[in-house]
């Protein structure tokens, strides 16, 4: 154990004060910047949740009026989507990892980094002005003619916001673009880059290609209230289903930027735990990629029962079915990479386990929606809520953790507590299936979602998961008090803690600041657990050092 | 039902059946396929703990047999779930020919729905059991949509537009109605129900509502207060289409092209009467957009629709 204290030639120790890191180009400050700025609206939009869960533990309206209601699942879509999961993981351990894992100094474009975090919160300015002076009404997917017409909020002040984080994101997405094909150590062929990596680079591309569309579509509908140029307005020859059109050939392929990067971290952490290669490498890279092309041809699925030709709908659920493949191909082989390892359960490995389980029955929940005749009966109600927050909590917040645990000692170079970290994945796992699985039920007996008040006879499965939201919120602040409390009393890090194969972990623990003493040169496979000297030593689980 | 806690909705509709088979059957397919695939993961995680004796020679990190199996059989079983879902999800596109239909309208934060015969609700709908209903869609103001759990059926109600959902209750009952659609600050309190009947409590209840005037006579009154009759009718002056017939006819275009009379193209033609001229007519007549709300557009389409329906066949509504 490296007990030593923190050498100032560690990326932490060179200046602190808070010039020195608001005006840092370091990628593993800016991320930094990210995590700390990311945590505050994911726990301001969990709170929104935990609110209205205990708001419809009662069918009657009692603890919130209409007005709130619809406010704050508004405001909780829009700050958790795009305040938090687009940024989550590229933002923070993207931007920490990826010159890291490619053995690069930076990233190719330094204070576009910096640039990108100062755009993010600018345009988070404009959403909490909008919380602050009133609030928005229009659901996350601000559908016309009720956002353009209709709705009584801050609409055009939380559009522009989402619109002005666009462009940090795009900036982040040309930004990893350019490393990733420029700043590859030598010897680190496109086939020898972690999946991380690659998830990385398929998301980047979403970003870059999709986002100016949603741009296109929020300045139109702040032009559409401004001005009233019609073109959603079916009075002025406009169309509304036009916007959901506009919206939804960005927002698909925005949930698989939501997605892709948790794929990547589990493909990280699964063959680390096990002590094997990633099962089927190519192929999951490459379903990166085909993620990232057919996501781009499904947006018309969101879009059934909307007035949408049938012809369009059954081409759209074909299509649909097709992008679940390649979905299914990274689950077998994670599951096969399990097959003859030596498997160690610390934290991130729970966590991987976790997402393995939780995003597999939420992408199996996902061919209903995609079958036209049970879509019909189940879309708008509890089962998409379900269906999404499987994949985009259950799924991606959980590979977060997972990432978050897994890097953390060569983030900080403090361990975790690692007892403290089994029991809160743990606990989020049951808490986040009490609050989900009951969804399921309430969609195919026809719950509504968007509903401030219900039939009394849904009120049982409403009770389990209010319930489950508590003990969900319970799970995710253990976090944020034992991973305080490491940052200045958790033991000293190694360099390389789980023995790892990635670059990575071949640099001190914390990193210093130009990340390697020597420019790493790579001849070997990702993954390559099997090496010698790996394969055959007696691993002995890791120990609590707290 | 069990302690009163519902698990499953209500089958009161011709669809719901066949619908709750494909549920069922994918419920079964994904639930194995989860629990055997959770399973694995268990297995291989207790069997492969660290430093447990199980033999880990003859690994391997690829299988190019095991992928392709995998990959195959997965598109396999994806295109039978697709192609019986499209196959169910086409019925909606063909009502049968002998329908009642009744004309829904949703406004903020309420379904209006007007019977044949002029009947008016708000929130509740009465349907005869075992007959064909087709509700026509319209909205006054943002989208709705028309969301009946115990039926399988759903559709949305969009501004500009004239949508249809169709189904048979099969069961007499009364059943959720709701606005699946979010549509503003009242949202969750737009809805009721909707109250499927034998025929002939269905015929009664009809008698009982105190006649109004049909929706087809209020078409024709709202046709003459307008003016529209007055270059429309026989003994017009002004050249202008002969509407007799019009609905489902196909229209030739001064573009040379050719449409068929249907919702979208007679409400575009009230609306926005320059977007598409007949041929040999001159563009002559005025907009009625914000003189015609979405209640009267509905009035006189009936109307219209009603000029065809004396001349082919095809009975009433109500046989």
């Amino acid at each position: 154990m490296n007990t030593e204290a923190l050498s100032s030639s560690s990326y932490l120790g060179e200046g602190a004060g808070p010039a020195a890191w608001l005006l840092t180009t370091d990628h593993k400050r800016v991320a930094w910047l990210y995590l700390i700025s990311l945590t505050a609206f994911f726990f301001l939009g969990g709170a929104m949740a935990v609110l209205m869960r205990i708001e419809l533990a009662t069918p009657a309206g009692d603890l919130v009026s209409d007005d709130v209601y619809n406010r704050l699942f508004s405001l909780h879509g829009i700050i958790m989507v795009w305040f938090f999961l687009v940024p989550s993981i590229p933002a923070t351990l993207g931007n920490f990892l990826l010159p890291l894992m490619i053995g690069a100094r930076d990233l190719a474009f330094p204070r576009l980094n910096l640039a990108s975090w100062y755009v993010f919160m600018l345009g988070s300015l404009f959403a909490l002005a909008s919380v602050v002076f009133g609030g928005v009404d229009t659901g996350w997917t601000f559908y016309t003619p009720l956002s353009t017409l209709y709705a009584n909020g801050f609409v055009s002040m939380a559009a522009l916001g989402v619109f002005t984080v666009g462009f940090s994101t795009i900036m982040t997405g040309i930004n990893f673009i350019v490393t990733i094909h420029t700043l590859r150590a030598p010897g680190l062929t496109w086939f020898r880059l972690p999946i991380f990596v690659w998830t990385m680079y398929a998301t980047a591309l979403v970003m870059v290609l999709a986002t100016p569309v949603l741009a296109a579509s929020l300045i139109l509908i702040v032009l559409e209230r401004m001005f009233g140029i019609g073109i959603f307005n079916p009075a002025l020859g406009g169309d509304p289903l036009l916007f959901q059109h506009l919206f939804w050939f960005y927002s698909h392929p925005a949930v698989y930027i939501m997605i892709l990067p948790g794929m990547g971290v589990v493909s990280e952490v699964l063959p680390c735990f096990s002590r094997r290669p990633l099962f089927g490498y190519k192929a999951v890279a490459l379903s990166s990629m085909a993620i990232a092309v057919f996501g781009f041809l499904v947006w018309g699925h969101h879009m059934f029962v909307s007035g949408q030709s049938a012809y369009a709908g059954v081409l759209f659920s074909f299509l649909s079915f097709c992008v679940a493949i390649p979905s299914a191909i990274k689950v077998f082989n994670w599951s096969l990479t399990l097959r003859k390892g030596e498997i160690t359960f610390e934290t991130p490995m729970l966590y991987a386990l976790f997402f393995l389980a939780l995003f597999t029955f939420g992408g199996l929940a996902g061919l209903f929606l995609a079958a036209l005749a049970i879509d019909v009966h189940v879309h708008d109600t509890y089962f998409v809520v379900a269906h999404f927050h499987y994949i985009m909590v259950g799924g991606m917040v959980t590979a977060y953790m997972a990432g978050l645990h897994f890097w953390w000692p060569k983030m900080t170079g403090r361990m975790y507590p690692e007892t403290w970290g089994r029991i809160a994945a743990t606990v989020t796992f049951l808490g986040f299936n009490l609050t989900f699985f009951p969804q399921f039920v309430l969609g195919f007996l026809g719950m509504p979602r968007r509903y401030h008040t219900y039939p009394p006879e849904f009120q049982f499965w409403h009770i389990l998961s209010s319930a489950g939201a508590v003990v969900l919120a319970i799970g995710y602040l253990m976090p944020l008090f034992y991973l305080g409390w490491s940052l200045f009393r958790g033991a000293r890090a190694p360099a390389n803690p789980w023995r790892a194969t990635g670059l990575e972990w071949q640099t001190a623990s914390p990193p210093p600041p130009h990340n390697f003493d020597a420019m790493p040169k790579v001849s070997r496979p990702a993954y390559d657990y099997a090496m010698k000297g790996l394969q055959h030593e007696k691993f002995s689980p890791h120990k609590d050092e707290a | 039902m069990s302690f009163g806690i519902p698990f499953t909705p209500p089958e009161a509709s011709s669809i719901a059946g066949s619908v709750d088979l494909l549920f069922y059957t994918l419920l079964a397919f994904t639930a194995l396929l989860g629990v055997f695939l959770t399973s694995l993961v268990i297995f291989y995680a207790v069997k492969y703990r660290a430093g447990s004796s199980a033999d880990r020679t003859g690994e391997r990190a690829r299988s190019l047999p095991l992928e392709v199996t995998w990959t195959v059989a997965s598109l396999l079983i994806a295109f039978v779930i697709f192609g019986w879902g499209a196959a169910l999800f086409m019925r909606r596109e063909h009502p049968p020919l002998e329908a009642l239909e009744i004309a829904g309208l949703g406004k903020q934060w309420m379904w209006e729905f007007r019977h044949p015969g002029g009947q008016r609700e708000i929130n509740e709908l009465h349907v005869p059991v075992g007959k064909a209903v087709i509700v026509s869609l319209a909205s006054q103001d943002v989208i709705h949509s028309f969301f009946v759990p115990a039926f399988r059926v759903k559709q949305d109600a969009v501004p500009g537009r004239t949508t249809h959902v169709w189904f048979i209750a099969s069961e007499p009952g009364r059943y959720r109605l709701f606005c699946a659609q979010y549509c503003g600050t009242q949202h969750s309190e737009m809805g009721g129900f909707v109250t499927a009947m034998p025929p002939e409590a269905y015929a009664a209840w009809l008698g009982n509502q105190g006649q109004g005037e049909t929706l087809v006579a209020d078409g024709e009154k709202l046709f003459g207060a307008l003016g529209c009759s007055g270059c429309h009718g026989n003994s017009s002056k002004v050249r202008a289409p002969d509407l007799t017939g019009i609905f489902g006819r196909p229209v030739a275009l001064d573009n040379q092209q050719t449409v068929i009379a249907d919702d979208r193209y007679l409400r575009d033609s009230i609306l926005n009467p320059k977007k598409e001229i007949a041929a040999g007519y001159e563009p002559v007549m005025p907009s009625f957009d914000g003189l015609v709300d979405e209640g009267e557009m509905q009035m006189l389409l009936a109307y219209l629709k009603s000029l065809s329906a004396r001349d082919t066949t095809k009975s009433e509504a109500i046989h």
